[in-house]
């Protein structure tokens, strides 16, 4: 059996104590997206500023347990700044951690520089509890709806 | 199956020891019977009976295997039948896959043979989404208006004004025991001013036969859904109750084999009850397994299983109140009496999720979540709660181990 440290390190207790990038911004110009969770009833909102180049900007609300809220916490510090494509390498490195695939399919285990990782490798301990996975992938997949929008708008703009 | 009742009160380790899964899982407490209750020995062993001994279709063969199956199948029907107090326990009761599926049936039903645009069905608002959602696909098919009688801070159904909401109404809907607060309804009270108003009642009992004595010739119901698994029987079966001249003015639900006793080019015509509302090969070995779960429950007495859960809802209500006291919220009645099968809780600080997960380092098994009833859970302002809900092997010691993961839990995260 795992320990319960496996899954609720001391970043991901910090980040449900203390949750980064708590809120909401206006919308627009803020992009929004909503997740649900309809098996625990966990919900999430996440806000996005991009200036066209970078996320500026980025909040989220919402309730849920300490896995759902300390992975939304992490995830808005890890993508804040970065570009629409390198947010996209952070998603997927996240779903790498959780042995899941681009699909969010379980997926062989694929190495990874943990190092690189920062805080966020704390949810690694996740991938070991099967019924937690949906509870640190909401915040990501409500996150990814927004990185789709903008990579149609840039697409949009590029045609 | 040994001897279970001391003085009238349940021997709970005699108890444990008619259902395997203890054995084979040592320490465990198991406190999600609300979800699905565990199953004794007799019901595993009549269901592996019949597949090794009796196994052929139901109603079709005039070979030896399929009458065994046949008088199986229809002993398990007239037993059930007459468990819950059916005057005609052979055509009043309906096998469905679960409370849902009956549910279902019944809402379909009654969409087609007696609703109308602009009619008024009333439920609750402490409905499992069972008793919900098939009400509100008629009010998008067929523009019947779906009214709710609210719940007051105590999770008990505000009732003051019944007349007024039950006027004109063409069915009512409501649970006999909340899944999720264990609020045990004025059900018959509420059935007699909705009889007086000319309405249809519906019970939901899914979480009342299993732990109470129904008789439905006197509760006030026309009819009645609940689930098998709930009450020690297997997965895949329920049952709908429902007195005979309404049945057999309803039109069937599902169509196809065994619920005709007519075929032509241009129509049907539907077979008689119980097999109108049955359509294609029925889940026997499931039947039947109710069935035995039926015979263990009747072994036991009613009486006995009924103070038991009596007793531990009021103690697990006072310790984990007692040891936690304003840190902790506990939904539902605060007088214990009005209580049935289980404990909703939230721990102040700490996600229900979070706890079902200590809990279970602790091997103690408890819900967390909506359980199905997301209009209850935003009238209670919350996403989520923890259930503890019990059963005949549960015992103080099952509590007593919930209060200390309990414990652990608010050690752990606050």
């Amino acid at each position: 059996m795992q320990g319960l440290e496996d899954l609720y390190r001391e970043i991901i207790l910090d980040h449900y104590k203390n949750p980064r990038n708590s809120g909401t911004l206006e919308v627009p110009p803020a992009h929004q997206a909503d997740g649900y969770n309809p098996l625990c009833g966990d919900e999430i909102s996440i806000y996005v500023n991009y200036d066209g180049e970078r996320i500026t900007d980025i909040k989220n609300s919402g309730q849920g347990c300490s896995i759902s809220r300390s992975s939304a916490s992490l995830m808005t510090n890890a993508v804040k700044g970065k570009t629409i494509a390198e947010a996209r390498e952070t998603i997927k490195t996240f779903k790498r951690l959780l042995l899941l695939d681009e699909e969010g399919e379980k997926s062989e285990p694929v190495e990874i520089d943990l190092r690189k990782l920062g805080e966020l490798a704390a949810l690694q301990g996740v991938s070991k509890f099967p019924a937690r996975i949906k509870c640190a992938t909401l915040a990501w997949n409500t996150f990814t709806q927004i990185v789709d929008e903008l990579d149609l708008q840039i697409d949009g703009a590029n045609d | 199956m040994t001897e279970v009742l001391i003085d009238n009160h349940i021997d709970v380790a005699k108890v444990r020891s008619d259902f395997p899964i203890f054995a084979n899982n040592p320490g465990l407490h198991y406190l999600d019977s609300g979800a699905s209750s565990q199953r004794p020995s007799m019901v595993l062993e009549a269901m592996e009976n019949y597949y090794r001994f009796h196994h052929a279709n139901v109603h079709r063969g005039v070979y030896r295997l399929a009458e065994e199956a046949t008088e199986l199948y229809e002993s398990a029907r007239e037993r059930i039948g007459r468990f819950i107090g059916a005057t005609h326990p052979g055509r009043e009761t309906i096998f469905s896959k679960n409370s849902t599926e009956a549910l279902n049936l019944v809402a379909n039903s009654l969409g087609r043979g007696f609703l109308r645009q602009g009619d008024k069905v009333v439920i609750t608002k402490m409905e499992h989404h069972a008793n919900i959602v098939p009400w509100q696909m008629l009010a998008q098919y067929i523009g019947i208006q779906v009214e709710f009688i609210d719940v007051d801070d105590e999770g008990e159904l505000i009732i003051d004004d019944l007349e007024r909401i039950v006027d004109g109404a063409k069915v009512v809907s409501l649970t006999l025991t909340s899944n999720v607060l264990g609020t045990v309804t004025p059900f018959t009270g509420i059935a007699q001013v909705a009889k007086a108003a000319g309405a249809i009642v519906v019970g939901d009992a899914s979480q009342f036969v299993p732990h109470r004595q129904i008789d439905v010739k006197s509760i006030g119901a026309d009819l009645i859904a609940f689930t098998g698994h709930k009450m020690f029987g297997p997965t895949g079966i329920g049952v709908l109750w429902g007195r005979s001249e309404l049945l057999d003015q309803m039109p069937p639900f599902l169509g196809g084999g065994d619920m005709i006793s007519d075929v032509r080019l241009d129509g049907f015509v539907a077979n008689e009850l119980p097999y109108k509302f049955e359509a294609g090969t029925p889940p026997i070995a499931e039947a039947i397994g109710l069935g035995a779960a039926v015979d263990y429950m009747n072994s036991i007495g009613m009486d006995a299983i009924e103070s038991h859960d009596r007793e531990i809802s009021r103690l697990a209500y006072e310790k984990v109140k007692g040891a936690f006291g304003d840190e902790i919220k506990i939904f539902g009645p605060s007088d214990p009496s009005k209580r049935s099968g289980c404990l909703s809780f939230e721990l102040e600080g700490v996600h229900p999720h979070d706890v079902a997960q200590v809990l279970d380092q602790n091997l103690v098994n408890v819900r967390a979540g909506h359980h199905c009833a997301k209009p209850l859970m935003r009238h209670l302002g919350v996403a989520a709660t923890a259930r503890a809900s019990f059963h005949i092997y549960n015992d103080e010691a099952d509590v007593d181990a919930l209060v200390d993961a309990l414990k652990e839990t608010r050690n752990f995260f606050i």
